[in-house]
């Protein structure tokens, strides 16, 4: 007998009688969990959250306005006018003030900048998700990560991240749920911003 | 590691005169407890929250059988493997295979408590493995080569002076020459020297938070982001963890995560939840060729089956430490194995037996602040209790001390005798206490009157002053 | 009208060592307008053989305490710990005995610790009380814990012209008493006696007062050892307008 059917044998031969919830059901469909109130205000919340976990938000008004947004940033930061994006932002009007290059980082970026699956109010988070067009390493090798958003791309909850992600069907090796920068308070409970991934995190919120 | 709970006497008596850790665990109360009370405040629906994760958490167990095979059908359906372990050495020698077969050098490691469980790193190390530890304190603590002292904070107990010096150090021969004494140099040259490590690692080993077995995801939640870099760099990835990780759905997954960073870190979320479906798919342009699940018994089974099935519940927040007085003053590292405070004093004896853990059981005053805190309600110290209850039938105890509990047994349930045998004994004790009204030392009771007075009885016992009061009255 | 009967728990430390103690609770609870009786077959409700893990004489301690009260309308006791064991686990010790965990689970759902029964049960707001100065309260951890004791006696006090409590920081935190864990690791119980003390003293209130005696014996004693001139009074002792004689750990001379 292997491993696997001894420790599942000893498994089954305690486990309660299953008047419970049949648990081939809950994946099926998932029971309606406890859901904290949010409030009306969505993007109000989600800016809020967003900065409390230490990340920056900006509101535009168009993807012209977002790129404009994009370059006043790194700016700000006193970095090269150079970034990564990830693929799936091809299609921005990039212009020429910016050197952009498209794919995933092998580590020498200082700028990202990457689409998001969603964006969620309850934590001011947004989810990434890996793919062709969206490499991982972009949202943790860069210095900063730039984020760019769409209103409509607001959900409430995790919940509601889930329902969307089941919709589009397969879930894809990575979803990135980010909430801020890197941060670590392991030296004297001191906390200390950019300890192995981003020093910042920018969502740039296009209001449709 | 090899276990030094059978000190644990010793190891308090050490920790209780070390200025450096007392200093450091003043800072829990601040950067933890205060952080969890305020950031519950906020969120009316915390307690109905704690209920509910009761209930996914013990729905889990009742059928954990099915979620296990659950998780691992879709695991594989997504091209990654699931390996058992039943204790620890299968486990080591499941990762170690795999590394040699893909023929790793270096092995990048997110935060495993499963990890420092089975000894990991000490085995890949034995191999001509180069393991670097990518979590700051971790990392710290791979420097010091030391145990972690507390689940989420492992370096807990480090000051920035032993830290900067452990830094100074290790780092001369990568060409850092300068002693740093602020937080931000310190993190900053820990980030430096790490991220090269990262590109470097052949493998990357993380442990789980939740496994889901609707897709088969792996979870893990950082700040840093160093799980994360772990799980997405190198060309393999392992996930090292134990059978009670896995949870339902990715909506229980939520239900747990809204409880586990505000009891840990007092965080609503960290900044980084991040799963982990399988290898790269098709087309994409990073992630691992290979990804594999550890999935380790290590006695939990046996849990299961008895009467500390309860503690499977839990999530490893690290709130019942926290929050714990005894763990206050004495630190991780007196408990003498891999998981320090309430939870470790749970977990311990059953993975190492009473014989070495025993004590951990009895170093509770029950004051039942774990339990109250604890994210999925498990009941710390009737949990404790039942191993006393064990080392009791076993005849564990001190033979003084049974000695003493049977003979106040056999008076207390004697009312009859108790009344005048205690009336008798409060009447000499009080007649020699009166004057002071309490003693500086008794025979017997040395471990109370070293370091503290001992009250004198008032009067008579109550019970014969009443006696005499009513017959007064008649 | 009938009286509702009060059968006292005396608990085992009051009988030893304070006496004074279920005297102001007997005064308390008849200025209520209840009847208070004391059962003379009660000694202790076993807490120190349950968690010692001896679980055989803890039930047959549980059965005597059952027996004994189990005639009241209510059982009342000056103590969370003692009152926390009755009413959270002598249910527990019956779980495979039906018929003794009827008669547990009776008793845990009328008995009641001192403070709680005055204003949860007998909806007292206010006592007559000639102390008088400022107090500073330790919250002893079962009955905070397990019977949610924490405003009842602070309404109480607030009741007393003249009386105010300042809060000490980290009132809720352990005291190092924990029964027999005081003298199995008395290094350990020491630091947070300790701990404790230093935090009475920065309320700068001359008293405290608890509702436990065992957390109070271990505090005054640490006390008294460091030489702070705290006094240390159960606070049924103050709201029955008796601590007016030594407090604890006080003698003659």
């Amino acid at each position: 007998m292997s491993a696997r059917e001894r420790i599942l044998n000893r498994v089954r031969a305690v486990t309660a009688d299953k008047n419970g919830d049949d648990p081939a059901r809950r994946i099926a469909e998932p029971p309606r969990l406890i859901r904290p109130d949010l409030g009306d205000d969505l993007v109000q919340r989600f800016g809020e959250k967003l900065t409390l976990g230490g990340g920056s938000l900006a509101r535009v008004q168009d993807l012209q306005q977002a790129v404009v947004e994009i370059e006043l940033f790194i700016r700000d930061a006193e970095l090269a006018l150079s970034l990564r994006a990830a693929p799936a932002l091809k299609g921005l009007p990039w212009g020429d003030a910016l050197e952009v290059s498209f794919g995933p980082s092998a580590g020498d970026d200082l700028v990202s900048v990457t689409p998001a699956f969603c964006a969620i109010a309850e934590t001011g988070s947004v989810v990434l998700l890996s793919g062709e067009h969206s490499p991982t390493t972009l949202n943790f090798l860069p210095d900063v990560h730039i984020v760019v958003v769409e209103s409509n791309q607001l959900v409430r909850h995790f919940e509601d991240a889930w329902i969307k992600l089941r919709e589009s069907g397969e879930i894809p090796r990575t979803v990135n749920i980010i909430t801020g920068p890197s941060k670590t308070a392991d030296v004297e409970q001191t906390l200390q911003i950019g300890a192995h991934g981003p020093r910042k995190l920018h969502v740039i919120w296009i209001d449709r | 590691m090899q276990p030094q709970s059978h000190r644990f006497k010793q190891n308090v008596s050490v920790a209780l005169q070390d200025v450096q850790l007392q200093k450091a665990l003043e800072r829990v109360q601040e950067g933890f407890v205060d952080k969890r009370a305020a950031v519950v405040s906020t969120l009316p629906e915390f307690e109905q929250l704690r209920e509910q994760g009761k209930a996914i958490r013990n729905h889990v167990l009742d059928n954990l059988d099915f979620y296990l095979q659950r998780f691992e059908s879709q695991v594989q359906a997504r091209g990654g493997q699931v390996h058992w372990a039943e204790n620890a050495q299968q486990a080591r020698d499941i990762v170690r295979d795999i590394c040699k077969r893909v023929g790793a050098k270096m092995v990048i490691k997110g935060k495993s408590m499963i990890s420092e469980e089975i000894a990991l790193n000490d085995a890949l190390e034995a191999d001509g493995l180069d393991v670097v530890e990518s979590d700051l304190g971790e990392y710290i603590l791979q420097l010091a080569q030391e145990p972690p002292s507390h689940i989420i904070a492992p370096a807990i107990h480090k000051t920035k002076a032993q830290i900067s010096e452990l830094f100074y150090h290790a780092h001369q021969k990568l060409g850092y020459t300068r002693k740093l004494d602020t937080v931000p140099d310190l993190v900053n040259e820990a980030r430096e020297v790490l991220r090269s490590r990262y590109l470097e690692a052949d493998v990357g080993i993380t442990g789980a938070n939740f496994l889901v077995a609707e897709t088969g995801s792996n979870i893990i939640v950082t700040n840093e982001g160093n799980g994360d870099l772990s799980c997405t760099l190198p060309r393999v990835h392992i996930v090292t963890a134990s059978i009670d990780k896995v949870v339902p759905t990715l909506d229980d997954a939520s239900a747990l995560l809204r409880l586990l960073a505000r009891s840990a870190t007092g965080q609503e979320i960290t900044s980084y939840t991040t799963f982990s479906s399988g290898p790269k798919r098709a087309g994409d342009p990073d992630g691992p060729d290979e990804y594999h699940v550890v999935l380790l018994d290590n006695g939990r089974t046996e849990m299961l089956a008895g009467a500390f099935r309860d503690m499977l519940r839990c999530i490893r927040c690290g709130a019942c430490m926290n929050h714990c007085p005894v763990y206050g003053v004495i630190g991780g590292h007196s408990y003498g194995w891999v998981y320090p405070g309430p939870m470790g004093s749970v977990l311990t004896p059953n993975f190492l037996g009473l014989d070495e853990a025993g004590d951990l059981a009895n170093a509770c005053t029950m004051n039942g602040h774990c339990a109250s805190v604890c994210p999925v309600k498990i009941p710390l110290p009737d949990l404790l209790r039942e191993h006393r209850r064990r080392q009791f039938e076993r005849k564990l105890q001190p033979r003084f001390a049974r000695f003493a509990l049977a003979a106040w047994a056999t008076i207390v349930r004697r009312p009859r005798h108790y009344q005048p045998l205690m009336s008798m004994g409060i009447r000499i004790l009080n007649r020699l206490g009166r004057g002071k009204g309490r003693f500086k030392s008794l025979p017997m009771l040395g471990a109370w009157t070293q370091t503290r007075d001992l009250p004198a009885p008032q009067t008579q016992t109550f019970q014969s002053l009443w006696k005499k009061q009513r017959g007064d009255e008649r | 009208m009938n009286k509702a009967r009060i059968g006292l728990f005396v608990t085992c430390l009051v009988d030893l060592y304070r006496p004074s103690v279920a005297f102001a609770a007997i005064k308390l609870l008849e200025d209520a307008g209840y009847q208070v009786e004391v059962p003379e077959a009660q000694t202790c409700c076993g807490q120190p053989a349950f968690n010692s893990g001896d679980f055989g004489n803890t039930r047959e301690i549980a059965r005597q305490v059952i027996d004994a009260f189990a005639d009241f309308d209510y059982v009342v006791g000056a103590s969370g710990s003692c009152i926390g064991t009755i009413r959270a686990h002598y249910p527990d010790l019956f779980e495979n005995d039906p018929a003794w965990l009827a008669k547990a689970r009776d008793l845990s759902a009328k008995t009641y610790e001192l403070t709680s029964f005055l204003t949860d049960i007998a909806s007292i707001d206010t006592v007559e009380s000639s102390f008088r100065g400022e107090v500073t309260y330790h919250d002893s951890c079962s009955g905070l814990r397990e019977l949610g004791v924490k405003q009842q006696p602070r309404k109480l006090l607030d009741s007393i012209d003249g009386v105010s409590v300042n809060e000490m920081q980290h009132s809720e935190t352990c005291c190092g008493f924990g029964g027999t864990f005081c003298v199995k690791f008395p290094e350990i119980s020491t630091r947070l006696a300790s701990d404790k003390v230093d935090n009475i003293c920065d309320s700068r209130a001359p008293v405290l007062l608890g509702g436990d005696l065992g957390c109070l014996l271990n505090i005054s004693g640490r006390l008294q050892r460091l030489d702070k001139p705290v006094r240390v009074f159960h606070v049924a002792e103050v709201l029955a307008d008796m601590a007016d004689g030594a407090a604890i750990g006080e003698g003659e001379d």
